[in-house]
């Protein structure tokens, strides 16, 4: 469904941001964003909703360059940016003049979103908290049944209660012909609802596996001793190394994000090198 | 529902589901919730729940009617207990003689505490039936 090759962008010529990366995400599936503060997620999802155009290299949505912005592209697509800009109009107001963009938008969905969010279909935008604004966005987005959904941090401002309802509303629209792809540095809000990791770190998506294949190939645990043992990352705890080891024995350990964040982040080489597709030898 | 950190998440809903049809609550040919619902009950990705139902499909402890959704199999609870006594004489039982070994408890003594056991669920049981009768 999008099919990002060789892409290079820089905000400034002698700090190039992405070099040469490549991406490829397919319908039906709920994409985890991760990267460090100014890796370039939020401009890497930019580039992919054509609010950002790549200097050399390709996105793609659907076969069409994002960058071309044609009205096909567009009214497929919706994007939550991390800071809402909201007019002078009630959530109502903003329907009858934003919805008729998108030909799937569904007016009953946005209205049992709005009331599942909490959120008064009558009262201003403006005079909404930041929460609440970008709740109204959310289920507005939501509600657009485009096949690209991107949210960018979705879960900042939201209170306890929403980021479940969040969740349960990420669950039920996803389904074979929609792409959701999410950046979040918020990982325990969303570790059981993405099914695949990407991490940006160094110019390029070094970690693109589902969490299944994740949890597969490696394990995570705090080891009392790790020799003989082919450590592929380690962190210094109070009970021990906890560290992510290669899995040899087929036994399962939930996956901690954090932790292959940190490794995929620092010295990553041995991780990647046993993410790599399995090779003639094996 | 809070997921345990050493099994898989998807083995975690099978059990789930297990439990309701062990328990009775979800007999033979009931319907069991669709994907999106579990998955949106649970918090989880779809595809998780998904991987969950086609690994009960496979043990044909769930069957799928098309356009209809998901059913317990007629002969479900006796597929699950199967399946679980399965699972328990070849991971649980090792690790209860292992212990019993180091600890020298000889299968009288087990077998004694296990009548006792029968016999308190046996009590539980009739107590919940008269309580049930006398309403």
């Amino acid at each position: 469904m999008i099919q990002i090759s060789n892409l290079n962008f820089s905000y400034n010529s002698r700090k190039p941001l992405f070099k040469n990366l490549n991406l490829s995400l397919k319908a039906g599936h709920i994409y985890g964003l991760l990267g460090k503060n100014g890796a370039g997620k939020s401009t890497l999802l930019k580039n992919i909703a054509g609010l950002a155009f790549p200097q050399s290299g390709k996105c793609l949505i659907n076969g069409t360059e994002s960058s071309k912005r044609l009205v096909s592209t567009l009214q497929n697509l919706y994007f939550i940016a991390e800071e809402v800009y909201v007019p002078a109009l009630t959530p109502g107001q903003f329907l009858a003049r934003t919805a008729s963009f998108y030909p799937a938008f569904s007016i009953t969905d946005f209205y049992s979103y709005l009331k599942i969010l909490d959120i008064d279909p009558d009262l201003l935008m403006t005079r909404m908290s930041y929460g609440q604004q970008k709740k109204m966005i959310i289920a507005f987005g939501l509600a657009t049944n485009t096949s690209v959904l991107i949210l960018d941090e979705p879960t900042n401002g939201l209170d306890i209660p929403s980021k479940v309802q969040f969740r349960k509303l990420i669950a039920s629209v996803l389904n074979d012909e929609r792409c959701i792809i999410i950046s979040t540095h918020q990982v325990r809000d969303l570790d059981s609802l993405i099914d695949t990791v990407l991490i940006l770190d160094d110019h390029r998506i070094v970690i693109e596996n589902s969490i299944d294949e994740l949890t597969e190939k490696l394990f995570f645990g705090v080891f009392k001793d790790l020799t003989g043992m082919n450590a592929l990352y380690e962190e210094e705890t109070l009970m021990g190394k906890y560290a992510i080891v290669q899995n040899t024995t087929g036994k399962y350990g939930k996956m901690d994000l954090e932790l292959l964040f940190n490794a995929a982040t620092t010295n990553s080489s041995k991780l990647l090198n046993a993410l790599k597709p399995s090779t003639n030898h094996e | 529902m809070e997921f345990k950190d050493n099994e898989a998440i998807y083995l975690q809903i099978a059990a789930f589901v297990s439990d309701q049809i062990l328990m009775g609550k979800w007999p033979g040919g009931q319907k069991i919730p669709s994907v999106r619902d579990m998955a949106v009950e649970l918090e989880v990705n779809p595809n998780t729940v998904m991987r969950s139902y086609e690994f009960l499909q496979g043990l044909e402890i769930i069957y799928n009617k098309r356009g209809l959704g998901l059913f317990v199999a007629e002969d479900g609870f006796d597929k699950v207990k199967a399946y679980r006594k399965e699972n328990f004489v070849r991971q649980n039982l090792p690790e209860l003689f292992k212990n019993m070994y180091l600890l020298g408890i000889s299968i009288d003594e087990i077998s004694l505490q296990y009548q006792h056991f029968q016999a308190q669920q046996n009590n539980e049981l009739n107590q919940a039936s008269n309580d049930e009768n006398k309403q």
